[in-house]
């Protein structure tokens, strides 16, 4: 099957809704593909809490207090001009999902904002306990059953992007729940896949959030940036087993009750660390990546809880204050079995978010003409460590800006659509054929417990390069073809394709890695502890004859407006 | 603890069988988890869809459970057998896979 638009839209999380919403607004004919459910899968759906955005309503604020929080936090290496569109956009597009009803909780005749870590004032909006990211994608879906010239189509994964003489000019999709194999043809597309952390053994998103955009991106020759830095997120849940539950739940609760971190042997150590961490706020005593430090060396010193992490106890708030805190939240962790007058629950690091991603310009143009990102998708906003409460903003902020330059592109382009630049994918699909493989639901298994181990929030030159021989290992083992069950909906084709993006970004985080020999936010090197200044630049992953290449490129300069 | 997992499988084009799996688990965990072991440990063939990974979040893990229709991440395993079978009033794709997408949502058969 055949399809044309002007712009292709790859990925249905808030950024991708949002830039289908401008695009079309602008006039544009629009494809929203996504691989899961419209609007069901990525990130932006299991997003529990809050939203950072300089509104200035409830507490003076400005857009540029926000960017001095959001430059602080990147450790010196965020594109300051990226930076500054999420704090100055923000408040427009949340006040545009207020006029759309996403239910924003208030305190009288205002937004209620609320304080989050790494902010110097009460910032962060909120729908509800936990049900922050579900109402925004629902309301992004009632904008989109309202909207003309949006085509949505769920499951259908995009294997790469066209290009044709330097130009995107469209995609390869295999459509599941048929298998067919569909050619998209686009004058302007747009990556807005989300991050990564299903490269990791424990992590907070979706199943379907393995790199695939950055995969993308590659093959069609875009620059990829930052890629070593993986935000972790220091206390997801561990144990017991919860469901039915986002493992990262706990966070608003330890906030606001203060949840006490205990180590194996029942002892309080977060001050042993604080120390170590100059933007502690007294409050949260330490950030999410000294936390994330604090939890690994405990365990690894042998201190840890038995799952491998920290306890986190609420034993110290009486009974009614803990209902009133939870809310109805106390009936879902009872019906796990949990009771935290009675117990400790045990908690570890997590892999959260991506602070890397496709190098882009102010228009969300990447390095290849056509090929747009935004989103989690693109680095450089955040630096090396990204503020809480940015993400859901950046998806609105730079989900819009890159569906407004890509119709904008549409519009004065002519399809550069070319069978013969497809050819290779639709080739790569067809040669999918019935055989007996090493069960590659494994080797993901494999892959996430490798990256965990070696290429996780510690580092050293041993461990990285470990990884990369083992990647190499895993790509070769991989093979050239996919194999088939020759049914739809095809479980092997689906583990083969998502292997095949895994293992290139999974390189594209380690290779970087290496080469950075400093410890910065979310990169610690245990053998290069501390920031050095000479590294206070980015690294630039590309893709060069099959093979990541690196090189590097000084920070960019804020333009003068 | 062992689960025994009785699920019902085909496509539309043949005609259903069930096929039995034993999983061993540990109290706490999901139906979901139990398909996943499933895939991992016995046959990776076997088709469903999820997304958010027991967060409840994507609701697209729905199927026949026990004769009831829930969700696969929140519905605990449990010692002896739990029937598993696709959603019966939606068109079925795969195993346990139905298409769930509203049509105009779809590439084909667009409402």
């Amino acid at each position: 099957m055949h399809l044309e638009s002007d712009v292709l839209v790859i990925g249905a999380g808030g950024a991708g809704m949002y830039a289908a919403l401008e695009a079309a607004r602008a006039g544009a004919s629009v494809i929203l593909a996504d691989r899961s459910l419209i609007g069901r899968g990525g990130a932006t759906v299991m997003a529990q809490m809050t939203v950072a955005v300089a509104l200035g309503e409830q507490t003076p604020d400005s857009w540029e207090y926000h960017l001095a929080d959001t430059l602080a936090a990147g450790r010196g290496l965020c594109n300051e001009s990226l930076s500054a569109m999420l704090c100055q956009d923000g408040p427009a597009r949340i006040r545009e999902m207020d006029a759309w009803k996403v239910g924003w909780a208030r305190e009288g005749d205002h937004i209620a904002q609320i304080h989050a870590p790494g902010h110097d004032r009460a910032r962060c909006v909120y729908v509800d306990v936990l049900s922050t990211g579900p109402a925004v994608s629902r309301t992004l879906r009632t904008q989109l059953n309202l909207a003309s010239g949006i085509r949505r189509i769920g499951d259908l994964a995009i294997v790469d992007i066209v290009v044709r003489d330097g130009r995107a000019c469209g995609a390869v999709a295999v459509h599941l729940s048929t298998g067919e194999t569909v050619t998209l043809a686009a004058k302007s597309v747009i990556i807005a896949t989300g991050g990564l952390t299903r490269l990791y053994r424990r992590n907070s998103a979706s199943f379907n959030m393995g790199g695939d955009g950055y995969a993308l991106a590659l093959r069609a020759g875009a620059e990829l940036i930052d890629m070593e830095f993986v935000q972790f997120f220091p206390i997801g849940h561990l144990a017991p087993r919860l469901v039915g539950m986002d493992p990262i739940m706990w966070d608003p609760f330890r906030y606001k009750l203060g949840g006490k971190l205990l180590n194996g042997e029942l002892q309080e150590f977060e001050e042993d660390y604080a120390t170590l961490d100059a933007r502690s706020d007294g409050k949260y005593v330490l950030t999410r990546d000294r936390a994330t430090y604090a939890i690994s060396k405990e365990v690894e010193s042998g201190r840890g809880s038995p799952a491998g992490g920290a306890y986190l106890s609420f034993q110290h708030v009486p009974d009614a204050e803990l209902r009133r805190a939870f809310g109805p939240v106390i009936d879902r962790l009872a019906a796990n079995g949990i009771d935290l007058t009675k117990q400790l629950v045990e908690v570890a690091p997590i892999a959260h978010y991506h602070m890397g991603g496709v190098r882009v310009d102010e228009c969300m143009q990447s390095t290849i003409p056509g090929l747009y990102a935004c989103g989690e998708a693109i680095g450089g906003a955040n630096g090396a460590n990204r503020l809480s409460g940015n993400a859901i903003t950046e998806a609105f902020v730079f989900g819009a800006r890159a569906g407004q330059a890509a119709a904008k592109n549409a519009a004065f382009a002519s399809s550069h659509w070319s069978d013969a630049a497809a050819a290779p994918t639709v080739d790569l699909l067809r040669s999918a054929d019935k055989r007996d493989t090493p069960n590659l639901a494994v080797a993901v298994t494999d892959l996430q417990a490798l990256m965990a181990d070696k290429v996780g929030p510690f580092r050293t030159e041993e461990k990285l390069g470990e990884a990369i021989v083992e990647i190499d290992r895993m790509a070769s083992e991989l093979g050239a073809a996919p194999p088939s069950s020759g049914m739809s909906f095809d479980p092997l084709l689906i583990d083969w394709l998502d292997l095949r993006n895994m293992l290139q970004v999974a390189k594209a985080v380690a290779v970087p890695a290496l080469a950075r020999k400093e410890s910065r936010g979310a990169h610690q090197r245990d053998d290069h502890p501390g920031l050095e200044e000479a590294w206070t630049l980015n690294q630039i992953i590309t893709l060069n004859g099959g093979e990541i290449a690196l090189e590097r490129a000084s920070i960019p300069k804020k333009a003068s407006a | 603890m062992k689960a025994t997992l009785q699920i019902k499988r085909g496509t539309p084009d043949t005609a259903p069988h069930v096929e039995t799996f034993e999983v061993d688990f540990e109290a706490g965990q999901s139906i979901l988890d139990g398909l996943r072991a499933v895939r991992h440990d016995k046959d990776p063939t076997l088709a469903f869809r999820f997304a958010c990974i027991n967060a409840n979040a994507c609701k697209e893990c729905m199927m026949l459970i026990d004769d009831k229709i829930d969700y696969a991440c929140t519905v605990k395993l449990k010692e002896g057998v739990t029937m598993l079978a696709p959603l019966p009033k939606k068109a079925l794709v795969r195993d346990l896979v139905t298409e769930i997408a509203p049509p105009n949502e779809r590439l084909h058969g667009r409402g």
